[in-house]
């Protein structure tokens, strides 16, 4: 992985996966590693991004490096018309490694492109979130001792989410048997489902939250966003279905686990988040873990 | 060998021959030939009866012979196009166009937020093979179907 950029969870093989994931697991054994010192990197948020941005300069932190950047494009020459191919020629004379978020879909892959230092893409518009993808597997890993066999419930927009497209691409190298609930309107892509059929991987559609949920060991849910919806007697119609709420929880298995990529607005009831089984407050964490593995990977230092 | 036609666009001594473009097409393939900056002797005719498509166009370059390479990003526009060389008002070669995998600077991404719409930049694509034309952006990897296609 020296040196190469992570732009697309599909640049990673099974094995490179696996391998951030066990890495992860190491330096949440050990989190303060002076790897970075003596490294500069760039984090360029062309869109502001709190959550994200934290999670990376907590694990540059960490890992001993130290930080350039901005944290919205009101703060960097982009207000002034730089195109976004300048500013990256421009800053990758001055880091080792450019960790960028751009509102723009292709652009981490642009930027690769142009970039004399590797690139970590965090968040190109509704394309890829790689790094979210590898948080979640070592969540996933994590609690439930495997990726292998799982059966992952995705629940929320399925249409719009890229969280959930990319992860279906990632946890497809592990056999898994998914179930899909959303309302009509966000529904999984067919471009998705084909490319399931085509790797025989069994994925079964929803539209309600049943007792179905007593066979998953994951969870995943996302947030229904209103303004995914041209009409909002439609939103209306169903917002409320894909609440989980604690009372819900009742027969499900022992090892199943609650992830969400965060912000949640009301999609989780407060109330489950005593329950054991809420797991997205630990999974944001292991965001620090697995972004750690990531760059000290992408920079050849372990 | 019967005798030939009168041809609406006349010989050529030596050069290239594009036949079978469909008519509303042509300038498309020119622009795309970049033949709108080329010195050498054109003709072209167009609103050609042709019994594949109605009307079809033709444009003969005189004293040039392209790569093939160039000749398949027309195939795009103009998929049933077919090219012959000529030397010495004989025809030496004949050859269909062929869809290139790989289509860089030529079509336009239909996603309004791909990065390709906002940098000046040349545009990627992979053909994705299936019932119809299909191409998935290098970048922001969505697919532009042949009902999004534009053509830059």
């Amino acid at each position: 992985m020296k040196n190469r950029s992570l732009v697309s969870i599909n640049d990673f093989s099974k094995e490179e996966i696996l391998q951030i994931v066990d890495l992860a697991a190491k330096f949440e054994e050990n989190p303060n590693q002076e790897l970075l010192k003596n490294k500069v990197i760039a984090t360029l948020f062309f869109e502001p991004s709190t959550r994200t941005r934290l999670s990376f300069d907590t694990a540059i932190n960490r890992l001993g490096g130290r930080i350039i950047g901005f944290s919205d494009a009101s703060s960097s020459s982009t207000t002034k018309g730089e195109t976004l191919k300048d500013t990256i020629r421009m800053v990758s004379n001055y880091a080792d490694l450019i960790v960028m978020r751009h509102p723009l879909e292709g652009s981490a892959r642009y930027a690769d492109e142009e970039s004399r230092v590797p690139i970590i893409n965090a968040g190109d518009g509704a394309n890829q979130h790689p790094t979210q993808t590898l948080l979640d597997l070592y969540s996933i890993k994590k609690t439930q001792g495997t990726l292998e066999n799982l059966n992952i419930f995705m629940v929320g927009d399925l249409k719009y989410g890229r969280t959930v497209h990319s992860l279906l691409q990632a946890m497809s190298h592990f056999n898994p048997v998914f179930n899909f609930i959303s309302p009509d309107e966000l529904r999984m892509p067919d471009e998705y489902k084909f490319w399931l059929d085509s790797k025989g991987i069994t994925f079964y559609e929803h539209t309600e939250f049943t007792d179905i949920l007593s066979r998953a060991d994951i969870l995943y849910m996302t947030r229904v966003q209103q303004e995914r919806f041209a009409d909002p007697l439609e939103y209306e119609k169903v917002k409320n279905i894909y609440i989980l709420k604690n009372s819900m929880l009742k027969n499900t298995k022992d090892n199943l686990r609650i992830l969400h990529p965060l912000p949640r607005v009301n999609e989780i009831n407060t109330d489950v988040d005593a329950n054991p089984k809420a797991y997205y407050f630990q999974q944001a964490e292991n965001g620090v873990y697995a972004r750690m593995a990531i760059i000290a990977s992408i920079l050849g230092l372990v | 060998m019967t005798a030939k036609k009168e041809l609406r666009v006349s010989a050529i001594q030596h050069g290239t021959v594009i036949d079978h473009i469909p008519a509303n097409k042509l300038f498309k393939v020119i622009s795309i030939l970049k033949l709108d900056r080329c010195k050498n002797l054109i003709t072209f005719g167009t609103n050609l009866g042709s019994n594949r498509f109605g009307k079809k166009a033709i444009v003969k370059v005189a004293d040039k012979f392209f790569d093939e390479k160039d000749l398949n990003k027309i195939a795009l526009v103009a998929p049933e196009a077919r090219f012959n060389v000529i030397k010495d008002y004989d025809v030496v070669e004949k050859r269909e166009v062929e869809l290139p995998n790989e289509i860089v600077g030529i079509a336009k991404c239909f996603n309004p937020k791909c990065i390709t719409n906002t940098e000046a930049m040349a545009t990627k694509f992979s053909l994705v093979v299936s019932k119809e034309i299909a191409l998935k952006c290098h970048y922001c990897e969505k697919i532009t179907t042949k009902e999004h296609l534009v053509i830059l």
